[in-house]
C-alpha cells in the first residue's frame, strides 16, 4: 500500500524488493525496516549497514560570497574550513533557534556542499533562497540520491570499491568518480560508527545501492534502526530533541559555536546565545539512563526527587547495545550535572533516571592519524 | 482461539481466559521490548487498555478482549518480552481472566473470520 501522498527516493522499488516495511518519514515513502530493527542495530555495529537517506534535501551554495552569505546564518567559521573538510552547523533564525541542523563542506573550489534534514529541507532552501544576498547562489540537487554506508566494516567494504576512500579521515569530504559517477563523498554519518555518506546521481542510486550490497558485510538498514543508533551515539534529531525555539547553548551544541564567530557576533540570533552562554541558559539538553520500567519517550515528563516536573523527554527508547533505557530531553541546568538522580513519568508511574554523558555508546570515527 | 479486530486472542478454559495479542499483530510491532502486564486483582472492562506492548519505535495499548478479574499475568514476560515475538498465541500470552459470562466471547471472531479479516487489511 503506497500513501498517494508522499514522494518517493529513486531506491524505493529496491527497498520493496528486499521486503522492507514502509512507513511515511518527512513526506517520503521510506523503509522503516527489513528484517527487524534490532537485528539491523546490531548488524550496523558490528558490520555495515546500508542506509537510503535520499529524502534528505542536497544544495550547492556557490559563488564569490557563498560563504559570507552562507555564515550569516550559521555560527561555524567556514572562512576557514580546509578544502576537503566538512562542518556539523545549525541554520539559526533570527531568535538564535535552530530552523535546522546540517553538514556543509568543501569537496571542491564551487563554494559549500549541504546537507539538511528531509522534513525541513523545503524550509531551508526557501530560506536561503529569500535571504541569501551577493553573488551567492543556491542550487537544488535534487537529481542526486544519498547513501549512507555506517559500521565497523564500511570503510573496509568501500576501499575495496575505491583505495582512495581509506585517506579520508572522519569529516573528510571529496568529489571523485565512484562507481563510474560523479560522487560527493564524506566520511561521516549518524550512527557512531566509521563510514561514508555518498551523494550519487538518481539514475545511478539503484545499481551503486545493489553493488555495495552485494558484499556479504553489508545489509540495508531501515529508518528504525537509524533513529536507535543516533541515539545512542548521543546525536540530537530536529523537530525532536531541537527546533526552532532551542538555541544552540540550550540543545547542547556549543561546540557548533566558532570562537571567531562568539568574537565577531555576527550570526542570527548571536545576541541570544551569547548571552546564555555568559548567564546560562534556562534549560538544557540532558541524557538520561533510566534505570528501571518502560523505555520513556518523547513527550514523557521528567521530575525532580520531589516529584516535581522540571522538564520533558524529546527522544528515548531502548539501547540495544547497552541493554538498558535511555533518553534525551530538556532540564534547568541546575539538573544537568552528570550523575544527578531524576525521575521519569511514564504512564503515570515514576521511574529511576540518572544524567549521563553522551554519547551514551561511544563513537567510533576513523581519525587520520597526524602526519 | 478467539480474535478480536484490534488482534487480542482469548482462549478459554472454564470460566478463564487466557488473552494475548496474536501473530499478525506480534509481527506488524516487530521486536517487542518492554511488556506491562496488569496487575492480578485488576477488574477490567471488555475494550479497556489493559496492557503495554512496545517496540524499539513505539508503545501500543493491548485492549481487554473480555471483562472480568485479572487473576494471573505473565510476569515472564518481563525478562523475557521477545516471547511475545516468539511465541505470541501461547507462551506470549499476557494474562489470565476470570469472567462471569462466557457468551461475551459469542462476538468474536474465531480463527477462520479472523484470518479473512486480516485479508482485509
Amino acid at each position: 500500500m503506497t500513501d498517494e501522498t508522499l514522494k518517493t527516493t529513486p531506491l524505493n522499488a529496491a527497498h520493496r524488493a528486499l521486503g522492507a516495511r514502509m512507513v511515511g518519514f518527512g513526506g517520503y515513502d521510506m523503509p522503516v525496516q527489513y528484517e527487524g530493527v534490532l537485528a539491523e542495530h546490531r548488524w550496523t555495529r558490528e558490520h555495515a549497514g546500508l542506509f537510503d537517506v535520499s529524502h534528505m534535501g542536497q544544495c550547492r551554495i556557490s559563488g564569490a560570497d557563498a560563504i559570507a552569505q552562507f555564515e550569516r546564518f550559521v555560527p561555524g567559521d567556514y572562512q576557514v574550513l580546509k578544502a576537503g573538510r566538512q562542518k556539523y552547523s545549525l541554520l539559526l533564525n533570527a531568535e538564535g533557534g535552530i530552523i535546522d541542523d546540517l553538514m556543509a563542506g568543501k569537496p571542491d573550489h564551487d563554494g559549500l556542499f549541504v546537507v539538511v534534514n528531509a522534513g525541513n529541507k523545503d524550509e531551508d532552501f526557501a530560506f536561503w533562497s529569500a535571504n541569501l544576498a551577493g553573488d551567492a547562489k543556491l542550487t537544488i540537487l535534487d537529481d542526486r540520491s544519498l547513501i549512507a554506508i555506517q559500521g565497523p566494516e564500511a570503510a573496509a567494504v568501500m576501499v575495496a570499491h575505491e583505495p582512495v576512500l581509506a585517506e579520508m579521515g572522519f569529516m573528510d569530504t571529496a568529489r571523485l568518480m565512484l562507481f563510474g559517477v560523479d560522487c560527493f563523498v564524506s566520511r561521516s554519518g549518524y550512527t557512531g560508527e566509521d563510514g561514508y555518506e555518498i551523494s550519487v546521481p538518481n539514475a545511478d542510486a539503484e545499481r551503486i545501492w545493489n553493488t555495495i550490497l552485494e558484499d556479504a558485510r553489508v545489509k540495508p538498514i531501515g529508518l528504525g534502526a537509524r533513529d536507535s543508533l543516533r541515539l545512542e551515539a548521543g546525536l540530537p534529531l530536529h523537530g525532536h530533541d531541537i527546533d526552532a525555539t532551542t538555541s544552540p547553548v540550550e540543545g547542547a551544541l556549543t561546540f557548533a559555536l566558532s570562537k571567531s564567530r562568539k568574537e565577531a557576533a555576527d550570526f542570527n540570533g548571536a545576541e541570544r546565545i551569547l548571552k546564555e552562554l555568559a548567564d546560562g541558559p534556562s534549560r538544557v539538553r540532558i541524557a538520561l539512563i533510566v534505570k528501571e520500567g518502560a523505555p520513556a519517550r518523547e513527550g514523557a515528563e521528567i521530575a525532580d526527587m520531589d516529584g516535581n516536573v522540571i522538564g520533558k523527554i524529546t527522544s528515548g527508547g531502548p539501547s540495544p547495545t547497552l541493554g538498558r533505557n535511555i533518553a534525551m530531553g530538556y532540564a534547568p541546568p541546575v539538573y544537568a550535572e552528570l550523575g544527578t538522580d531524576l525521575k521519569v513519568i511514564v504512564r503515570g508511574k515514576a521511574a529511576a533516571a540518572e544524567v549521563v554523558a553522551t554519547p551514551f555508546v561511544a563513537q567510533r570515527y576513523y581519525r587520520k592519524p597526524k602526519a | 482461539m478467539k480474535f478480536t479486530k484490534d488482534h487480542e486472542w482469548v482462549s478459554l478454559d472454564g470460566d478463564i481466559a487466557t488473552v494475548g495479542i496474536s501473530k499478525h499483530a506480534a509481527d506488524a510491532l516487530g521486536d517487542v521490548v518492554f511488556v506491562e502486564v496488569p496487575e492480578v486483582g485488576k477488574t477490567v472492562s471488555k475494550g479497556d487498555s489493559f496492557a503495554v506492548v512496545e517496540s524499539v519505535k513505539a508503545a501500543s495499548d493491548v485492549y481487554a478482549p473480555v471483562s472480568g478479574e485479572v487473576i494471573e499475568s505473565n510476569d515472564a514476560l518481563s525478562g523475557a518480552p521477545e516471547t511475545v515475538n516468539a511465541d505470541p498465541e501461547t507462551g506470549g500470552w499476557f494474562a489470565k481472566i476470570k469472567i462471569s459470562d462466557a457468551s461475551q466471547l459469542d462476538a468474536l471472531l474465531d480463527q477462520a473470520a479472523y484470518d479473512e479479516f486480516l485479508t482485509t487489511l
